[in-house]
């Protein structure tokens, strides 16, 4: 078994608590993991991406090699987009469909979700306004990881575990308000994908 | 043992308190930050009294570590590539004087400058200064050699160089500890002359420390971290320095090479290994992350009879850093074919945030300087450097850190008018001071322009050696108070900022404005952290 993801978005936006839930339950399968950040000045308000790599194999590479990745997990839906030459052939596209406009040059969002959508294999999901919906505005980075979940190759309740044991300082109702983000995300992708 | 996920810098850092240091020395700069950043958060380190000290810049840094190493404690001193170049004088000497603890220096290299200025290879510096260097492929063996080369150090007295490049600083993965080891007493050199480096002293330590070479050159001959693979296939020989080995194994997924490779991880490199492999094979092919510099040597100066692939005949790029795809197409391996990035996406450059103190400074330093027009501001290494890009366009210069302030001066004396210095407080504190003193000592006609946001932002805030104190710094080197301002750089002090910015252009001499307000970032984590307290206090 062996999982690459890229994860992408902007600066600020979380997604390395999506990479530390999966980190989390790889490492408590006794998996390899290695996951590669972007630091210092580039990351200001910039993009931001992280290649996420787990198997039950050592690993080398901290870098996924391009056209190999399983997964692109995006929480901006221009961001998602940015990393399609590093996606396998058969790989798949969950992105958030809300976008984070902090450039004058942002392009038609219209043409975006196009773009998303004529891509055969991608789960689009409102995740800002599903998240909201819930009352957990801030968990929105779980439902897309609750969307991407039946990809992943980790079994739902060791990400429900992770979660548990991540957020875990932060109080009953953080911890709650991320497994019902996670679930809503997870149930979206199965009837969307 | 259970493996806890750590950075490479973090399993740097790990290694370090694991080892027994007692103390820790850097200035931030990234890749090398989470290091030091890592020892001073760590509860284990606040436990063992271990000292982690952001020190004013790399050169007072590297001493602080040298001083400690004298006293007979182990050390690390850590830094960015460009900063070992300001550690250099200090750095080259630790290898005249040699160490009487452990001494590590740890040197984080930016290859295709994801945050720097230049990609120069720290690796000149090990074999410029004559030290052995160890450059951990993963993050495991950065963990353990650290402890390694604790005991390297130690066994030669002699500071060792760890040089590590962007994607391991920043790459997470499971590391096992190994058992933690005491600090060193406090103790003496042996002979207390070891550290003064008299030129009739100094040239007795340099020829010790040459005649040590052959003994490190056979370290490097057995050294665990210096692996000789043997492949069926000599059609090829390959050789992997650092993490140059992981995109080579990337390549072949059953993990099986089919032809012989060196991979080294200690220098100086193994010359009967490369012996060996050269003798065997038809072709060398040399991964090196960062600057030719083996492939240089074994191609020699004239080209001798060897076949050496490489970043020098076009097989590599020649600059920017390696990745598995170019490691599998120099192999003539098959690369993934992929689809493109669809033309619709567009760049998203970093900027200044929202709210930033820097945004208001550059409008109202616009404003003052738009009768002189453009090209007469010249700006260090701090987030303000984002004042060169669009809206703001308000900055021409950034080349190495304090260079703002001596660069205006020189441009100065060249006879441009008006000629200003842009800097943050930390890199003031850093390289800058010195730069105003030769200023006020010419009373060179030249504004100085200290963005004060009381921390090392950039980097992800450090505390600034500057912070509280940049006036009466200005002050003790002699600038005139009547010249010598600190504004507010807020929208509502617009009109006022841009009046003393105006007034202190035209004036015929060194004038200096500190705009002062806090780094907006840190200001957002102070509250939140203020706000958690109170909330634990109810």
């Amino acid at each position: 078994m062996k999982k690459d993801i890229i994860l992408g978005g902007v600066w600020g936006q979380g997604i390395l608590s999506i990479a530390a839930v999966i980190g989390y339950a790889s490492i408590n399968m006794g998996w390899y993991i290695k996951q590669a950040e972007v630091h210092g000045m580039s990351q200001r308000g910039g993009d931001v991406q992280s290649n996420l790599r787990i198997s039950d194999q050592e690993i080398y590479s901290d870098l996924i090699p391009q056209g190999k990745a399983d997964l692109i997990i995006a929480v901006e839906p221009m961001e998602s987009l940015r990393y399609l030459p590093l996606l396998a052939p058969d790989g798949w596209l969950i992105t958030n469909s809300e976008p984070f406009v902090n450039i004058p040059n942002y392009p038609d969002l219209e043409k975006i979700h196009a773009e998303i959508r004529s891509f055969p294999r991608h789960v689009l999901v409102e995740a800002d306004k599903m998240a909201k919906e819930i009352n957990a505005s801030k968990s929105a980075n779980m439902i897309i990881l609750g969307a991407s979940s039946p990809f992943i190759g980790i079994e739902f309740d060791k990400l429900e575990n992770a979660i548990r044991a991540i957020f875990g300082k932060k109080g009953d109702t953080v911890i709650q308000n991320n497994l019902n983000a996670l679930n809503l995300g997870r149930e979206f992708a199965l009837k969307n994908m | 043992m259970q493996k806890v996920m750590l950075l490479g810098d973090e399993a740097i850092a790990q290694g370090a308190i694991d080892a027994g240091i007692s103390g820790i020395y850097a200035y931030p700069g990234t890749p090398s930050t989470e290091i030091t950043e890592y020892v001073e958060h760590s509860r284990e380190a606040k436990e063992k009294n271990i000292r982690a000290f952001w020190a004013a810049n790399e050169k007072t840094a590297v001493e602080g570590a040298i001083g400690m190493a004298y006293a007979g404690k182990r050390t690390m001193a850590c830094m960015k590539h460009v900063g070992l170049n300001v550690a250099a004088d200090a750095f080259i000497n630790s290898a005249i004087t040699g160490t009487n603890g452990g001494m590590i220096v740890v040197s984080a290299d930016d290859p295709s400058m994801h945050s720097s200025q230049n990609e120069q290879d720290s690796r000149f510096y090990g074999k410029f200064s004559l030290l052995p260097i160890l450059e951990p492929t993963n993050q495991q063996e950065a963990y353990d050699m650290v402890h390694y080369g604790f005991e390297l150090s130690e066994r030669y007295h002699l500071p060792v160089l760890m040089r590590i490049t962007t994607r391991l600083a920043h790459s997470r993965s499971g590391v096992v500890r190994s058992a933690s080891r005491e600090q060193n007493p406090v103790k003496l050199p042996e002979d207390l002359r070891q550290y003064v480096l008299l030129p009739a002293l100094a040239r007795k330590r340099y020829k010790s420390l040459l005649a040590a070479q052959y003994d490190l050159i056979e370290e490097g001959e057995k050294s665990p971290y210096n692996n000789y693979i043997d492949g069926a296939d000599k059609k090829l020989g390959i050789i992997t320095f650092g993490i140059a080995f992981n995109y080579l194994m990337e390549n072949y997924p059953d993990r099986v090479v089919p032809y012989p490779v060196l991979k080294v991880s200690q220098y100086p490199a193994p010359r009967r290994m490369i012996e060996k492999l050269c003798k065997e094979c038809d072709e060398i092919i040399v991964f090196e992350e960062g600057a030719p510099m083996i492939e240089e040597l074994l191609r020699g100066y004239l080209n001798n009879s060897l076949k050496i692939k490489g970043r020098l005949d076009g097989t590599l790029p020649r600059d920017g850093e390696l990745n598995p795809n170019l490691v599998g197409a120099a192999l003539g391996l098959t690369i993934a074919e992929t689809v493109e990035m669809p033309a619709i996406v567009v760049g998203r450059p970093p900027s200044l945030c929202s709210g930033c103190s820097h945004i208001d400074t550059y409008i109202a330093l616009n404003e003052a300087m738009l009768p002189y027009g453009k090209g007469r501001v010249f700006a260090d290494i701090g987030c303000y450097t984002l004042g060169a890009l669009a809206p703001y366009d308000a900055i021409n210069s950034c080349v190495d850190m304090g260079a703002s302030i001596t660069m205006a001066k020189g441009a100065a004396d060249a006879g441009l008018r008006p000629s200003v210095g842009v800097i943050g407080d930390s890199t003031f504190t850093h390289s800058g001071m010195t730069g105003l003193l030769d200023a006020i000592n010419d009373n060179t006609t030249m504004t100085v322009v200290i963005l004060d946001n009381s921390i090392t932002a950039m980097t992800g805030g450090q505390k600034s050696a500057a912070t509280g104190k940049v006036k009466e710094i200005c002050l003790g080197l002699g600038i005139d108070p009547e010249h010598c301002h600190i504004i507010k750089p807020l929208r509502k002090n617009h009109e006022e900022n841009v009046a003393i910015f105006k007034k202190e252009i035209e004036y015929e001499g060194v004038s200096v404005i500190i705009p002062t307000r806090e780094c907006i970032v840190s200001l957002d984590k102070r509250m939140r952290e203020k706000h958690k307290e109170k909330k634990g206090a109810e």
